[in-house]
């Protein structure tokens, strides 16, 4: 039964409009950010390695389809969660909204089978969604630049050869998957607690705007808080990017994301367990 | 003794001491139920009578603050999915996914409750209600009344032993609410089907219900067979006559005055049975008083118009 209530939340989600604003943002904004490093990448090249050429020698592509997406990635990875929220807001509150809650719940299945079905739909619209970026950003970008060593800079330049670049991509696009999960959960949390969806899609963003002010601003205090916020353990995925990588660091902030994204299940379930549908 | 008690007295609804209290507010108070095979039950009141919570309440929508429901016997706290199945309910307005087509609901909600989706079975239902040439068509393009019929038609499409229609004739016009109650007569007298019918409009529940109960906040009013309760009670008559005064004076020498309950205006309140009002309308006439309307209510009905009203 379960498998039948997800297909039937997949059918849902994706018979609504709201559910193609990520991938056509995504479809629009890759593109434009592909072409302004078609036409300036070279620039963008010679920025990051100002001071270095006059002593080192070059040599290959490194203006390539890998540096693309990641540059694409950085640029995009911050944006998407408001993406997500916009499914993920509607997908209980949504039913309320409309009033289908009392033709949902009143059928012959447990409302956990109806939560859990939800939840997972949730999360195969997210995966989706970065399926849809990894084909423009990475495969795309490949197609359209062609492959080459990787170049990046973080307080020091790295340059990863063009056979140890692929599965860093996987294993950064894998972790966004969790991040993204986790973004997906909270305003899947939200949505649980309303019967309007504009209310958890806007409590959503606030949580993740105001995680990230507190995470950027260099006073003590805050820095003190700055690992309990999720969003702290988020951008881990470019920890997939450093050489060496720190392993521990990139799985105890896995485990950090997947244990909001449990906790977060777990309390929308109480929730809806216990809701009185008056919608 | 009930009719469904005389027919075949199985219990399919059995309701005792239900409660629900939403903060201090008690929305249903220690109300009893008892549905049994084969009755069309009206549930009657006026808005905010209960009638919509206690609904939610036996479908799982809302839990009761206390009391127990029981439903063909077994109880729904503990067998909510096994009974789920054996229901098909309209909860007020009917509501579907208005991005998506009238069959695909149907589709959709017969799947979850593991009904035959096949093409052939949803263009049944969809013929049923008299949607089938727009099966197709998007429900955000649907009119109410065809909401409404759509909405009988998810209630059906798993095949339901019992019917819970709340409200279903709201805001139709009375061509819909024909249609409507004779789609209800169908699945009673053709199908065999138990259907609890919540209505606030007494004459509905007198077209189609075999027994019926009257709540107001909350609490049980009156319980019976529909027929008895309408028609064993005296009727409350009123005349409209020329000169009030000697009308007034008339009866007042004869034992009509036993009956007689108010005076206003030119009108002369009665309570009697239905067999004697032309006996005193011949006794007005020929005496002189002319009689311009005689407007018997029945006391049932007068009862439910003034706790309609409010004043219970």
């Amino acid at each position: 039964m379960i498998l039948t209530l997800v297909s039937i939340e997949l059918s849902k989600i994706f018979k609504k409009w709201r559910t193609y604003i990520g991938f056509i943002a995504i479809g629009v904004l890759t593109p434009i950010v592909q072409l302004a490093l078609y036409l300036t990448g070279q620039r963008y090249i010679d920025h990051l390695m100002r001071g270095l050429q006059d002593t080192f020698v070059f040599s290959g592509n490194l203006f390539n389809g890998y540096l693309v997406a990641y540059v694409i990635l950085q640029s995009l990875f911050i944006h998407i969660p408001f993406l997500i929220v916009l499914v993920g807001g509607d997908l209980l509150a949504g039913e309320a909204t409309a009033g289908t809650y009392r033709v949902l719940v009143t059928r012959p299945v447990s409302r956990f089978q109806i939560i859990t079905a939800k939840f997972l739909a949730g999360i195969i619209y997210t995966v989706s969604l970065l399926i849809w970026l990894i084909i423009l950003s990475l495969i795309v970008s490949l197609l359209i630049f062609g492959s080459g060593e990787l170049i990046t800079f973080r307080g020091k330049l790295i340059i990863f050869a063009s056979n140890d670049v692929l599965w860093r991509f996987l294993c950064a696009y894998g972790f966004a998957v969790i991040s993204m999960t986790t973004v997906m959960a909270l305003s899947f949390f939200f949505s649980s607690m309303v019967e309007n969806a504009i209310g958890p899609i806007v409590a959503s963003m606030a949580v993740i705007i105001i995680f990230l002010i507190l995470s950027a601003i260099p006073v003590d205090i805050l820095q003190t808080v700055k690992p309990y916020l999720f969003t702290t353990h988020m951008v881990l995925w470019d920890g997939f990017f450093n050489d060496p990588i720190d392993w521990k660091d990139v799985l105890s902030s896995a485990i950090v994301l997947i244990g909001h994204i449990t906790g977060l299940y777990l309390l929308s379930t109480y929730i809806f367990l216990r809701k009185d549908i008056l919608s | 003794m009930s009719t469904g008690e005389l027919l075949n007295g199985e219990q399919v609804i059995d309701v005792k001491g239900l409660t629900k209290k939403f903060g201090s507010l008690v929305a249903v108070n220690n109300l009893n139920l008892n549905v049994f095979k084969g009755d069309v039950f009206g549930f009657l009141g006026p808005n905010g009578a209960g009638k919509s919570t206690t609904i939610r309440m036996l479908l799982s929508l809302i839990r009761p603050t206390s009391g127990t429901i029981k439903i063909f016997g077994k109880s729904l706290k503990e067998n909510q999915k096994d009974i789920l199945r054996r229901i098909g309910a309209i909860v007020e307005k009917p509501d579907f996914y208005l991005y998506l087509s009238a069959y695909k609901n149907l589709e959709i909600l017969g799947r979850i409750s593991g009904a035959d989706t096949s093409n052939k079975k949803i263009m049944e239902m969809l013929e049923l209600v008299g949607l089938a040439g727009r099966a197709k068509s998007k429900v955000k393009t649907f009119s109410h009344g065809m909401k409404q019929r759509l909405g009988i038609a998810q209630a059906l499409i798993h095949d339901p032993e019992l019917v819970i229609l709340d409200e279903p004739t709201m805001g139709l016009d009375p061509q819909g609410m024909k249609e409507v109650r004779d789609i209800i007569l169908y699945l009673s007298k053709v199908k065999g089907k138990t259907i609890f019918l919540s209505s606030h409009i007494l004459r509905e529940v007198e077209l189609i219900a075999s027994r019926m109960i009257i709540i107001n906040k909350g609490t049980a009013r009156v319980e019976g067979n529909v027929e008895d309760l309408l028609n064993s009670n005296q009727l409350r008559v009123t005349f409209e006559v020329d000169d009030i005064m000697k009308a007034f004076n008339l009866i007042s020498l004869t034992t009509w005055k036993q009956n007689f309950i108010s005076k206003e205006k030119n009108q002369l309140v009665f309570e009697m049975l239905k067999k004697d009002i032309p006996a005193l309308n011949r006794h007005l006439i020929e005496n002189g008083v002319n009689v311009s309307s005689v407007v018997p209510v029945r006391s049932l009905e007068d009862y439910f118009l003034k706790i309609t009203m409010g004043d219970s």
